[in-house]
C-alpha cells in the first residue's frame, strides 16, 4: 500500500512574537505524526531554534518579511522546512568551538545551530544567494 | 499569541534569587538577560536561577547564562541553576552545561552550595 504523506504549511510576520505559534504548530504536526512526546519536544526545539536564526539573523528583525515553515510527514519520518528570503546562512560553515572555549571567550553564538544538529537526524541546507534560502530537517519517527 | 513567561527577583542571606517561570525563547531571554545583568550592576556576584517553573528554554536563554557565567567567576561569585524539570535539564544537556556550571535539585541545595563555599 503506498504512503500517504500529509503537508502543511505556516506563514507569519519575521518576529519572535511568532515563536510560540510556531512551537504550536509544530507540536501539532508531531502529535498528528504519533510521534513520541520527548520526540516532539526535539522537534518543537530544533524548528524554534531554526525560526530564531531567521527572524534575527536572516531578517534582521524586519516584521515585514515572512517565514515559512512547510511540514510533510508518512509512517516513517517528519521533514521540516524553514523558508525565507533574507541573508542566507550555512550552518555548515559554523567553527565547531567547544563550549568551554564560547564561555571563555564570552560568546554564546551558534548554541541554535548546534541544537538543531544534535536533535535533528538529518539537516541541509539550500541556499539560491538573493532568492531564497531553505534549511531542511528530517526526524524519523520512533515506534 | 501568548509566550508566557514571568521572572521574579529576590536577594536572601547574600544571594540573588531569580526564578524563572514559563518560556524562555528569543523572545523573552532579554528580559531574563536584563535581570542578570542589573544583579551584577548592583554587585550581588552569588546568583541563583531558579527554574522550577521552567517549561521551555531555546538557545537564547541558554546563551544568556553563557554570557555572564565569567564575569561572575571573575568577581569571585557564581551562577548557580536550580530546580531543572526533565525536558528543560535535556536542554542544558545537549550543550553540555553540567560540565560549565553547578546544577542543583532545588534552591535550598544551591543555598548551602554556597554557604559551604
Amino acid at each position: 500500500m503506498a504512503t500517504i504523506e500529509r503537508k502543511f504549511t505556516l506563514k507569519v510576520p519575521s518576529s519572535t512574537e511568532n515563536l510560540a505559534l510556531i512551537r504550536e504548530f509544530v507540536t501539532s504536526v508531531g502529535k498528528q505524526a504519533l510521534m513520541k512526546d520527548t520526540d516532539i519536544s526535539e522537534l518543537e526545539l530544533a524548528v524554534d531554534e531554526a525560526c530564531a536564526n531567521v527572524i534575527e539573523h536572516a531578517y534582521g528583525h524586519d516584521i515585514s518579511k515572512e517565514v515559512m515553515i512547510r511540514a510533510i510527514f508518512d509512517e516513517m519520518e517528519v521533514r521540516i522546512s524553514v523558508i525565507d528570503t533574507g541573508k542566507g546562512f550555512d550552518p555548515n560553515k559554523l567553527k565547531s568551538e567547544s563550549i568551554e572555549k564560547l564561555v571563555s571567550q564570552r560568546k554564546s553564538g551558534g548554541l541554535g545551530i548546534r541544537l538543531i544538529k544534535s536533535l535533528m537526524d538529518e539537516v541541509r541546507v539550500e541556499i539560491i544567494p538573493g532568492q531564497k534560502n531553505e534549511l531542511h530537517m528530517m526526524k524519523k519517527i520512533r515506534k | 499569541m501568548a509566550n508566557p513567561f514571568a521572572i521574579q527577583t529576590s536577594f536572601e542571606d547574600g544571594v540573588s534569587i531569580i526564578s524563572l517561570e514559563g518560556f524562555v525563547d528569543a523572545h523573552t531571554a532579554p528580559k531574563f538577560e536584563n535581570s542578570i545583568q542589573s544583579e551584577i550592576e548592583a554587585g550581588h556576584n552569588r546568583i541563583i536561577v531558579n527554574c522550577e517553573k521552567l517549561n521551555y528554554i531555546s538557545s537564547a536563554g541558554l546563551g544568556v547564562f553563557m554570557s555572564f557565567i565569567e564575569e561572575v567567576r571573575e568577581r569571585g561569585g557564581d551562577i548557580k541553576i536550580c530546580g531543572l524539570v526533565p525536558k528543560v535539564k535535556h536542554t542544558f544537556e545537549i550543550l553540555g552545561f553540567q560540565d560549565i556550571f553547578d546544577m542543583l535539585d532545588d534552591q535550598l541545595k544551591a543555598k548551602q552550595r554556597f554557604a559551604a563555599n
